[in-house]
């Protein structure tokens, strides 16, 4: 039917525009679909790689056990030395983090002059931008040597709380903008309400406007706990090796990104329980972050409803 | 009744001036959180600067690593850091481009573009060394690539891709309706809207947001030290399956060196990496402002 | 209801009878999700003369306009419903590639919207887009051509390699008007084409308008009376019924809608009583 309404022509030309559009179609799809892909292999290999690991260990044994000597000559796989010190490191980081990135995200959004904004969250950003080996670096050869030994004397070289401490430093910006975001969204309206009550701008700030983007400072939080989780370096370089089952800050621990990176840093050759235990370690963190995240996704998701 | 609503009254005023306090102060306690941040960046520069300033030799960028710091240099790290993350880049960028077009404009299903964007953000959330662990399993041993550049590289190119095709997303969504729509009207696929008006309108836009990329995938250490290890590394590279190490490993690898002059040859191998990536950040805005200038001609 | 079609079945004979359709409207509806913007629209548009649409502001117009190229396939959530004939041909069936649609059908919107582009470019956008051969001097010839016709060809002759974005308002619609002409379509659709600019600028763009008319089916959309009157043939009056959907409420020529409207609803809106 269309031959007679279209010239030969111009069904030609766009046949052909159609066959490329068809091809390119495909291909962006494709490169779109590599983050499924990706997510897919990760998730495969760390299970796979892991069935070996607990061919000769028990779960029990890994989820309850308080010693974990993979590296010595009798080996004990408990993970739960491990599993601690990273909560603490990152509770450590936490207590830096959200007060500090809360504060600038209210302070930029409310109090500053918006000629300060930018440059301000430029420097923030920053922050996220500084590679975390300087970081490390900094945690052992400053924080810990020069401010740490003098307020807690008796406190090693290698700390938890160092760790703790440059981690909360590195995540300030994910708190503090992902929280501004949120309080950039919280309608004008709601300002403006509380103060036609005669409320002061420290109630509009703490009881109206943080209240409204609560979800949003929450979902913020989260991110910044699983990215203090997944952090290594600075573990590695301020933490120490020292595997021990405890919750005092002011000891060295591992935590199980730094094991990964100790394992690495030696020479455990493909196949030996060495090289398997790290995806072992490997799996649990990525099922902890990976559940965090999907959690903070769903506290996004019912603030968007909200508005 | 009236007592009563004297002594609210009196009570109210009362905590009316506490709270007038706190009002004036609040900006003041707030700003203390910023600081925080800026004195940690503030107090580790003055760190790395004052330890490592009187390192910075050229030998430092010239030499191989050596057991005498006096005679260690950076030069396979920096190699290593430019072929794999050179590497990586040529990877990502082109993918990350593909990815952020068809999650914008080319996407005609919502239920495949909302799993997609989904995927795109679980994996942003997957912990840098993990990335390392799969790079190690799959493409070191599984596909027998070694410990190699290449394997480091496409490990990278996938961590960072969720960076770039979020940046590229955003350049995309910049360009106007009207414009795309008056293309369309002209009897223009999609494949000629993107060649014609997207890209060439977004493209400094995806390029600022590629830099900013790449500049942290040099900083990353953790998922390169599982793929490589701690190496010695005293020859540059010739291939793509050549052992290798790069920056921040190498700063890693002299930080854990108890040795005062070790010290001081990371500060000072700090101090090189801050300033690579304080200038490419620094290309990337540059960037920004020139293409923003012409947008608003 | 049977009145209302009566009215507007004779104005249809009276249309057939006069001259050719080349555009046909079947009970085209669209809706968003479940709510209707449109519903149940059936009218005819002559070869060659100047079909306006109006109505309140609101009530659908730009979308059924939208329908005759297929441009509300851009809208991911519109569904179209009903029939859209094109010289018989009904666009929206599976055979049909919109982009073949769209090159006999071309499209002015509200706002002027050239490419970041020379204004020679702007103008051959559509040639090189629709894999035309031409020769350098055929391609130049043509862009020419399709300038003079927008009564913009004197002002901008000298300055052809100017980026778009240094004409005025007035200029960047007429220079719209003349890429879609380049493309040598057989209709063209206008939606409020003049809303933006001033009265001087109006006035060219009718002018012109009236000019092509011979030679190309044009159809208009406007919230102006006063300008339907001027320029088109025929006029379509949209309306929102009590559930804000649009419906066709009057059709005919121009004359007869604006001295003896049938409706009382358009007698309404046309003496400003309404909308």
């Amino acid at each position: 039917m269309q031959q007679t309404v279209f010239s030969p022509q111009l069904l030609e030309n766009v046949r052909k525009k159609r066959v490329s559009n068809t091809l390119f179609n495909l291909l962006f799809l494709g490169a779109s679909s590599i983050s499924f892909i990706t997510i897919m292999v990760i998730v495969g290999s760390l299970i796979y790689e892991s069935t070996f690991f607990f061919s000769h260990v028990s779960l029990v044994e890994f989820f309850t056990g308080t010693e974990w000597t993979v590296l010595f000559a009798e080996k004990k796989f408990g993970v739960l030395p491990l599993l601690t010190a990273t909560a603490l490191t990152s509770a450590i980081a936490l207590l830096v983090a959200v007060p500090a990135g809360l504060a600038t995200a209210i302070y930029l959004s409310e109090y500053a002059r918006p000629s300060l904004r930018r440059p301000v969250k430029s420097i923030i950003e920053l922050l996220a931008g500084i590679p975390t080996v300087v970081y490390g670096y900094f945690a052992l050869y400053f924080i810990s040597p020069n401010l740490l030994k003098q307020l807690i004397p008796g406190i090693s070289i290698h700390n938890a709380l160092a760790v703790g401490l440059m981690i909360g430093v590195l995540i300030i910006p994910i708190v503090a903008s992902l929280s501004e975001d949120a309080i950039y969204a919280v309608p004008e309206d709601f300002r403006q309400a509380a103060y036609a009550l005669g409320a002061r701008k420290i109630d509009v700030v703490f009881r109206v406007i943080v209240p409204a983007a609560l979800s949003g400072i929450l979902a913020s939080i989260i991110l910044a706990f699983t990215r203090a989780m997944g952090e290594t370096m600075i573990a590695a370089i301020a933490g120490g090796f020292r595997v021990i089952f405890s919750t005092d800050p002011r000891e060295a621990m591992q935590t199980m990104t730094s094991f990964i990176a100790q394992v690495a840093t030696g020479d455990a050759p493909h196949g030996t329980v060495e090289y398997q235990s790290i995806f072992a370690v490997g799996l649990l963190l990525f099922i902890i972050t990976l559940a965090f995240n999907l959690v903070a996704i769903q506290v996004v998701k019912r603030w968007q409803i909200r508005y | 009744m009236a007592d009563t609503l004297l002594e609210s009254s009196q009570r109210f005023t009362r905590r009316d001036r506490l709270k007038k306090t706190l009002d004036t102060l609040a900006p003041v306690f707030l700003s203390i959180g910023v600081f925080i941040g800026v004195a940690t960046v503030a107090a580790l520069l003055l760190t790395v600067v004052t330890s490592g300033a009187h390192r910075l030799t050229p030998t430092l960028l010239t030499e191989y690593p050596h057991p005498n710091p006096a005679q260690a240099g950076m030069r396979s790290a920096i190699l290593g850091t430019i072929w794999t993350v050179g590497l990586s880049a040529l990877i990502c960028i082109p993918l990350g481009i593909a990815s952020a077009l068809y999650l914008t404009e080319w996407s005609e299903n919502r239920f495949v573009k909302r799993f997609l964007e989904l995927n795109m953000a679980n994996l942003a959330g997957v912990p840098s060394v993990v990335f390392g662990l799969v790079g190690l399993s799959i493409l070191t041993y599984g596909l027998g690539w070694g410990r190699s550049i290449i394997a480091g590289a496409f490990t990278l190119a996938v961590m960072t891709l969720p960076l770039v095709t979020v940046a590229a997303a955003e350049a995309v969504k910049t360009i106007p309706e009207a414009l795309k729509h008056g293309a369309y009207a002209l009897g223009a696929t999609k494949l000629q809207v993107t060649r014609y008006i997207i890209l060439p309108k977004a493209l400094p836009m995806m390029m600022t947001g590629a830099i900013l990329a790449v500049s942290r995938a040099i900083g990353e250490a953790a998922p390169i030290l599982v793929i490589s290890g701690l190496l010695f590394i005293r020859q540059d590279p010739t291939s793509i399956f050549d052992r290798f190490t790069v920056m921040p490993l190498q700063i890693y690898n002299w930080v854990s060196r108890p040795q005062v002059a070790f010290q001081e040859l990371s500060s000072a191998a700090i101090l090189v990496l801050l300033l690579i990536l304080l200038t490419m950040n620094a290309a990337a805005i540059a960037l920004r402002y020139r293409y923003q200038r012409r947008l608003t001609l | 209801m049977t009145m209302l079609k009566e009215l507007v079945g004779r104005n249809m004979e009276e249309i057939v009878y006069g001259g050719k359709v080349v555009v046909e409207t079947i009970n085209l509806s669209v809706r968003y999700g479940k709510r209707y913007a449109i519903r149940d629209i059936s009218l005819k548009v002559e070869k060659n003369r100047i079909t306006a649409i109006i109505g309140p502001s609101g009530c659908g117009k730009s979308t059924f306009l939208r329908c005759l190229n297929r441009m509300n396939d851009l809208i991911p959530d519109a569904r179209v419903e009903g029939k859209v004939l094109y010289r018989g041909l009904d666009i929206y069936s599976r055979e049909v590639d919109p982009v073949a649609v769209r090159t006999v059908i071309g499209m002015v919107f509200q706002r002027p919207n050239p490419f970041p582009m020379s204004i020679f470019d702007n103008v051959a956008f559509g040639l090189r887009v629709n894999g035309v051969k031409l020769s350098k001097t055929e391609l130049a010839a043509k862009v020419r051509d399709a300038l003079e016709k927008a009564a913009l060809w004197d002002e901008v002759k000298d300055r052809l390699d100017a980026p778009a974005y240094s004409l005025s308002g007035g200029q960047q619609q007429r220079l719209c008007i003349a890429r879609t002409l380049a493309v040598d379509p057989e209709v063209i659709l206008l939606d409020e084409p003049t809303v933006s600019l001033d009265p001087i600028s109006t006035a060219k763009i009718e002018q012109l308008l009236r000019n092509i008319s011979s030679n190309y089916t044009i159809v208009i959309v406007t919230h102006n009376m006063q300008q339907a009157a001027r320029v088109s043939d025929y006029t379509a009056v949209l309306m929102p019924d009590e559930e804000m959907v649009g419906r066709l409420i009057e059709f005919g020529p121009t004359r007869d809608i604006f001295t003896q409207p049938r409706d009382k609803r358009t007698e309404d809106y046309i003496s400003g009583r309404v909308g």
